[in-house]
């Protein structure tokens, strides 16, 4: 029985620490707010140079063969530096999909220049029905010749402004199944027909509307067989909430962090206001939550390792869990700074949206008990 | 990261295990049924039945497993003892007569008792013939236990104590006691410099214990006042005025959450099967949203404490100091107790109001009582608020009100 963290993950989470606290400080999470791209392309190539866009993919790709739990402490602290960019689905969302799904060419062709910081992928799979099951999925693809015509729009789809592939979920059976008739598609960014539009968001972070107008894929580009979709969708949206629930916990823990600090050092009433109870309970309940986050996370990470049963309610609990914890310790974070803790110029309301947009991101607190009542039967 | 077991460790498993697949066997009718249909939790009846559990455990060595083997124990591993642990909570097999003597006199005895209290106390610990309770807390002393105003004054070879104590658990069918008893009456030292701890023999002249009727109607607890109670110096634990860090120890062996976590997982089935058989509008309540949401968040509760206990437990078996996750972890099993006896109330409706031997009372309303007892979880293990002060304080590092 062992569950921490060896020496070699301490030492990974502490070099990612230090690297992002010299790389990735707030001005530049600022600057990215405002920025075009939403990205720092000089970022991207460092961390592409200190392999974290491969640790978790096999050598023979370019990658370093570490484990998805390597990976969550690596996530875990992006989320606390909150770096801007398509980290979550180059990586986990795309990435890994391919590794899962893709055919050895497929996987030639993309993951070596994605992990040396070549290519940016993302996920095109919601749509305006803001729906995580396969009913939702309504954009098509028809097989014309030795191709594949796409149509429709998907919503909310990450970074695609400067993706270069779009993994694109699409329905190309509809009958009374509609978890059969799911096919995925590979989808070059650049071709013609694909129209991107960029939405404003309240944390800054780059969301597309993306229009499918008779885009034309190859058949190769298929990952998966047709209509047989639905079930890398499913691995992929697992894999999802736990990267995003490392990325929750790191943030969840700056805030906790933040809040402490503060309250050590600020002074009212003639003492520190961490020494008043009212400030001290909240801290311990925000302690109790983020360490909870921490734990269940973990074990989520390593079920996904070590490919254990348990992947799909791990899961679903720690992306339950997460939610909350990330909200709270924000919202928390917030009113243990009073006045200071609603302005522009402090950092806690980054944190704040970043924890209201990822709560919501690949299923929300509700969807996610609703899963773990499925699955204990209820 | 490694969740497996040692093949040490798994045969150790599957010997617990084959064991109680034996001996559950003979279990009464009303244990297996779990219908509410047995006695009452602290009648003699059930007394009687977990002493003779604890007699079975205690012939097979199951009892106080980690303890060392010269006085009686079975030498152990940490990680054995918690997987014993699991194993009976998982399985919901009886927890035995031990308590108190097992859980805290015994270990306290262990770690800071002489040569010769060893020899005269473990054994009987073990073998359940000897009974346990605490007497720490006073009318004036609670929370602030440190406050505690009993007195042991030095006569020859013997102490004599003055005082009154309550909440002494299980105290009416104890043959011992652990007692703290203030021995330095100097007022301008801190109280908690002053407290030594001795080892109360509850059948001496001038100790007298009133049963304390609690909110359940029952009295698990007692009063105990004691009126120049003489103990004699060989039966102070560890060195005078010391007797404050050795209970602050003693609560360390609060045992690893995980098993209570792996306990309220097992009460979860059962609000599980509460919720299907109870119906509103002809639809079983498993079936709406709300009763699903909060049965589905007590499981991720009950998760997330489960994996916080096995990270305190690593740091434990590595021999490291307990860090934040310790502290954390019995408020949340403590709160999080509370909560689900609370929602099992809210899912009989109607129901919940009726109580023991009512005709159509549901699980001859055994969830009424545990209920009413749940309301103790967050006072006597220390107060969710003096948890929260700890947490605040000494995990945290904020600063002292002064």
């Amino acid at each position: 029985m062992n569950f921490e963290l060896d020496e070699e993950q301490i030492m990974l989470k502490t070099s990612t620490r230090d690297f992002l606290e010299k790389e990735c400080p707030k001005e530049l999470v600022r600057e990215m707010l405002e920025d075009e791209k939403g990205y720092s392309p000089e970022l991207w190539k460092k961390m592409a140079d200190l392999g974290w866009l491969g640790l978790s993919f096999p050598e023979e790709y370019g990658g370093a063969d570490f484990t998805f739990l390597d990976l969550a402490v690596l996530m875990e602290e992006c989320g606390r530096a909150l770096v801007p960019g398509p980290l979550i689905p180059t990586i986990v969302l795309v990435g890994h999909t391919i590794l899962a799904a893709g055919t050895e060419q497929q996987k030639q062709d993309i993951l070596p220049r994605m992990i040396n910081g070549e290519l940016i992928l993302t996920l095109a799979f919601m749509e305006s029905n803001g729906s995580l099951e396969a009913s939702g999925i309504t954009v098509t693809a028809a097989p014309s010749g030795d191709n594949y015509i796409i149509n429709g729009t998907k919503l909310f789809v990450p970074d695609a402004q400067v993706a270069d592939y779009l993994l694109c979920v699409t329905r190309t059976t509809d009958g009374e199944d509609k978890e059969n008739g799911i096919s995925l598609f590979l989808v070059d960014a650049k071709t013609n027909g694909i129209d991107i539009e960029v939405l404003k968001t309240m944390t800054g972070e780059k969301l597309c509307e993306v229009t499918f107008n008779n885009v034309s894929v190859p058949g190769q580009n298929m990952l998966g067989e047709l209509d047989k979709g639905w079930p890398i969708v499913q691995r992929m949206l697992n894999e999802a909430a736990v990267a995003e629930s490392a990325w929750m916990t790191g943030g969840a823990r700056w805030a906790l962090e933040t809040s402490i600090d503060y309250a050590k050092e600020r002074i009212a009433f003639s003492r520190p206001i961490g020494s008043f109870q009212a400030i001290q309970h909240k801290l311990a309940d925000m302690a109790l939550e983020v360490e909870g986050a921490t734990s269940i996370m973990y074990y989520a990470a390593w079920a996904i390792s070590e490919n254990h049963p348990d992947i799909p309610i791990a899961a679903s609990m720690a992306k339950a869990w997460c939610g909350e914890t990330y909200k709270h310790a924000t919202y928390d974070g917030v009113q243990i700074h009073g006045g200071i803790g609603f302005t522009w110029d402090h950092d806690m309301h980054l944190y704040f949206k970043k924890a209201k947009a990822s709560e919501v991101s690949f299923g929300d607190v509700d969807y996610h008990r609703e899963i773990v009542a499925q699955l204990l039967d209820m | 990261m490694d969740f497996s077991l040692t093949p040490e460790e798994e045969a150790f498993k599957k010997g617990v295990n084959d064991w109680l697949d034996e001996n559950m066997k003979d279990l009464p009718d009303w244990y297996v049924r779990n219908d509410g249909s047995g006695p009452e939790p602290e009648s003699d009846e059930y007394q009687e039945f977990n002493l003779e559990w604890h007699k079975k455990l205690y012939k097979a060595g199951f009892v106080g497993i980690a303890w060392p083997k010269e006085y009686g124990g079975r030498g152990a591993t940490l990680m054995e003892q918690v997987i014993f642990n699991e194993e009976m909570a998982e399985r919901r097999a009886p927890s035995g007569a031990g308590g108190l003597g097992v859980g805290w006199a015994g270990p306290t005895i262990i770690a800071a008792g002489t040569e010769e209290q060893k020899k005269r106390f473990l054994p009987k610990i073990l073998s359940g013939e000897e009974n346990w309770c605490q007497a720490f807390s006073e009318p004036e002393a609670g929370s602030d236990l440190a406050n505690i105003q009993t007195r042991a004054v030095e006569d020859g070879d013997y102490y004599v104590i003055n005082g009154q104590k309550v909440w002494t658990t299980m105290g009416m069918r104890a043959d011992w006691a652990i007692l703290l008893a203030r021995t330095d009456f100097n007022p301008d030292i801190p109280k908690h410099r002053g407290i030594s701890y001795f080892l109360l023999d509850m059948h001496a002249p001038g100790v007298t214990i009133r049963p304390l009727r609690e909110m359940t109607g029952e009295a698990l607890f007692g009063e105990t006042f004691l009126d120049d109670v003489r103990i004699h110096k060989s039966l102070m634990v560890g060195e005078k005025n010391k007797g404050w860090y050795i209970s602050m120890g003693t609560l360390e062996f609060e045992r690893s959450n995980s098993n209570s976590a792996i306990g309220y997982l097992t009460t979860i089935s059962n609000l599980i099967e509460l919720a299907r058989e109870m119906k509103r509008n002809g639809q079983p309540l498993s079936k709406d949203p709300v009763v699903r949401q909060k049965i589905a968040q007590f499981y991720i509760e009950a998760n997330v404490a489960k994996y916080i206990g096995l990270r305190a437990l690593t740091r434990q078996l590595r021999g490291q100091t307990p860090g934040p996750e310790s502290s954390v972890g019995s408020l949340l099993i403590m709160e999080l107790g509370q909560r689900l006896q609370d929602y099992a109330m809210s899912l009989q409706g109607p129901y919940s109001r009726l109580v023991r031997d009512s005709k159509h009372a549901i699980k001859n309303g055994s969830w009424q009582r545990s209920f009413l007892s749940s309301r103790g979880n967050t006072i006597m293990t220390g107060t969710s608020e003096i948890k929260k002060n700890i947490i605040a304080q000494r995990t945290l590092g904020l600063p002292r009100w002064v």
